[in-house]
């Protein structure tokens, strides 16, 4: 199976803080992959530094092959990862239908056109309304995102994530915050969105990942201490000790 | 068919409101007022691409507005001079490419940041045009500007643009044009990524656009439309003058557009008529009307943050139902808001009494106790009698707790419409 994502001794340091401390992973193309830890061992960090929101202080990030180091969020994006994040991150008085629209555009070529009437691309309305369809939001497209629920602003946080066709999808703790029920509809989504992609994702709830995930990464303090299939993962020592225990104490 | 009328119904009305302008209004200073608007109207619109928009408040948008004044009594002296064939009509264009051209070598400077950094920049900017039109005097012509003469160009069908009326026909035609365009615009790919800017720049990243990118065509092109307004005000008034870059011309482009509303499209044309008449009316009544001027930008701030604009479209949920509880609801608030005016308008008639008085005391007290009231003889008050004094206490406070008295009616009004309108369905 060819590599997704593919990080080489990944550092990250805040000053003389060090979060992530030599990371090396290799996410196939076309597993859903979880990355576990305790609190402040530096997920979102990690996702910060694939996405392209924070630089890398040492090591190198891959993806498909090519070196993605350094580059911009947009570029990234443009190459087909998309991310989704943890504090829900949308445009808050535009439109259900805008939001989705706007993650369309891009991946539709249209770029910074202002000679076209956009209410006239056929293809981005098409393209939107399959987005709403998925996220089951047709009903609430006109209604500003800031005033939707909780949980439908994390729905639609990963319409966004998805509205482009990025075939690396990131979701960091898409469930978190969320009630029971809210959170199986969640994972149906997910299962259903990242049909035939890759995914990673950052989760809290152990129930989503073993759930979800096709192999399991373990984060703990800046370090990948185990990356291997949910039933290892579930058995292997050094997780039991470093992270399953400590969760215990929570 | 009728989706044609729908979507350019509006604008053929437009067309033809501008047609009839001058046959309604007819008084010769109204049509220079009209074309003051007129330009206004370009230059506010151009500055919510930036503000409204895309999220970026500048204090130098007036940089563009005069560079393409400047470079626009320029090129009518030269083809005057050299009897080239351009139409004053086409001259805009000059002023337009202009504007581009400055908006694009300085906006590429500026639009590396957003927010705060770039209002910063945009001051600086503007501070740097500004002392170089006090030093190079060729381009700028120092204290007096740079004259032109608009009946000088190659005449079209015998028009030489002498008459103010042809001027106004000129600018109406221009204001339509660009009004359009730059509707359309905040309805294409860019437009709505201009948005997405504003909300939140940093999610636009991560759907692939560079907000960057994003904010820089909005200012070339947001420079693009104001250098036609400069344009068109060098040619309404045969000059171009260092005060059109100024900081004051930045200022006023920015009043006019937050007393409009920035959130609406229609905001900065409201806005812009409202201060464009205030500018010439208000001096007619008081010396210190710049003052006044404040106070309204200090009170559009504080009790209608989203202008005049915001304001009108706030009664936009009341318009439901049949056409006759639409007006019977209108009425009765019309009525609510009849009650509260009277008081606030004692109210303010007191504030703006004791104002006058002692601004004329202050500094004018040597010219006697006598004093016109809102510049009219008939309003003759003389500030050294005790009783004007308590008279404009009196009807401020008494005003005010009047007022305040009324508020509950106003509420209370408000929210029986708002039943209303929610019982009468869409």
């Amino acid at each position: 199976m060819n590599s997704a994502v593919e990080l080489k001794s990944l550092e990250k340091r805040f000053g003389k803080t060090e979060i992530i401390r030599g990371v090396s992973l290799d996410v196939k193309s076309g597993e859903r992959h979880a990355v576990i830890g305790p609190n402040g061992a530096g997920k979102s960090t990690l996702f910060n530094l694939i996405s392209g929101r924070f630089m890398p202080s040492a090591g190198s990030i891959h993806l498909r092959g090519e070196n993605i180091t350094g580059l911009r969020p947009f570029e990234i994006n443009r190459r087909g990862l998309s991310r989704s994040f943890q504090v829900t991150n949308i445009f808050p008085r535009l439109s259900v239908w805008e939001n989705v629209r706007c993650a369309v555009l891009w991946s539709k070529g249209y770029k910074y056109s202002f000679w076209r009437n956009i209410d006239k691309l056929e293809d981005v309305r098409a393209r939107t309304q399959e987005i709403l369809q998925l996220i089951n939001m047709t009903d609430r497209a006109e209604i500003p995102a800031g005033v939707l629920s909780y949980a439908d602003q994390r729905a639609l946080e990963i319409g966004i994530t998805i509205a482009g066709g990025a075939d690396i999808i990131l979701l960091d703790e898409p469930t978190a915050g969320m009630s029971r029920s809210e959170t199986e509809q969640a994972v149906a989504l997910i299962r259903k969105v990242s049909e035939g992609r890759t995914l990673i994702i950052i989760e809290h709830d152990m129930g989503v990942v073993f759930d979800l995930a096709d192999r399991i990464s373990v984060l703990v303090y800046g370090q990948i201490i185990a990356t291997d299939e949910p039933a290892k993962i579930k058995a292997n020592q050094k997780v039991q000790e470093a992270y399953l225990g400590a969760a215990g104490h929570d | 068919m009728s989706s044609t009328i729908k979507t350019y119904g509006i604008w053929i009305v437009a067309a033809l409101l501008l047609l009839l302008f001058p046959y309604v209004f007819s008084a010769g200073a109204s049509l220079t007022t009209m074309c003051l608007m007129g330009i206004m109207i370009i230059f506010a619109l151009s500055y919510n691409m930036l503000l409204g928009q895309t999220g970026m408040l500048s204090f130098g948008h007036a940089v563009y507005y005069g560079l393409a004044a400047f470079v626009t009594a320029h090129t009518m002296n030269w083809a005057a001079k050299a009897g080239y064939p351009i139409p004053l009509p086409l001259i805009p264009v000059a002023g337009a490419a202009t504007g581009l051209f400055f908006g694009i070598v300085f906006g590429w400077v500026s639009t590396k940041r957003g927010g705060t950094a770039f209002a910063m920049i945009s001051l600086g900017l503007a501070e740097l045009v500004y002392s170089s039109s006090l030093i190079l005097r060729s381009f700028f012509g120092g204290e007096e500007g740079i004259s032109a003469d608009r009946t000088k160009l190659f005449r079209v069908f015998g028009y030489n643009f002498g008459p103010q009326i042809q001027v106004y026909y000129l600018i109406a035609f221009w204001t339509l044009l660009c009004v359009i365009l730059m509707y359309a615009i905040t309805r294409t790919p860019l437009g709505r990524m201009c948005n997405a800017v504003r909300e939140n720049q940093e999610r636009v990243e991560f759907v692939g656009y560079n907000p960057q990118f994003v904010r820089f065509i909005a200012f070339s092109l947001a420079g693009l439309f104001a250098g036609v307004a400069g344009s068109l005000a060098a040619i309404n008034i045969e000059l171009a003058q260092a005060s059109f870059v100024g900081a004051g011309q930045s200022g006023v482009v920015l009043l006019a557009a937050y007393i409009g509303g920035v959130a609406f499209f229609v905001g900065p044309v409201l806005g812009a008529i409202v201060v464009t008449l205030l500018s010439i009316k208000l001096s007619d009544f008081s010396e210190i009307w710049l003052l006044y001027f404040g106070i309204l930008f200090i009170t559009v701030i504080l009790f209608a943050p989203y202008g005049l604009s915001g304001l009108l479209m706030m009664h936009a949920q009341f318009w439901r139902g049949p056409l006759g509880s639409k007006i019977a609801r209108f009425g009765r608030l019309l009525g609510a808001y009849v009650i509260a005016a009277i008081p606030a308008l004692i109210m303010l008639a007191g504030a703006i009494l004791l104002i006058e008085m002692i601004h004329h005391v202050a500094q004018k007290g040597a010219e006697g106790a006598n004093m016109h009231f809102l510049r009219r003889s008939y309003l003759t008050v003389n500030t050294r009698s005790v009783l004007p004094w308590v008279g404009g206490l009196i009807a401020l406070f008494a005003g005010f707790f009047a007022f305040r008295f009324t508020w509950p009616t106003v509420a209370n009004a408000w929210h029986k419409a708002l039943l209303d309108a929610q019982r009468s369905g869409k």
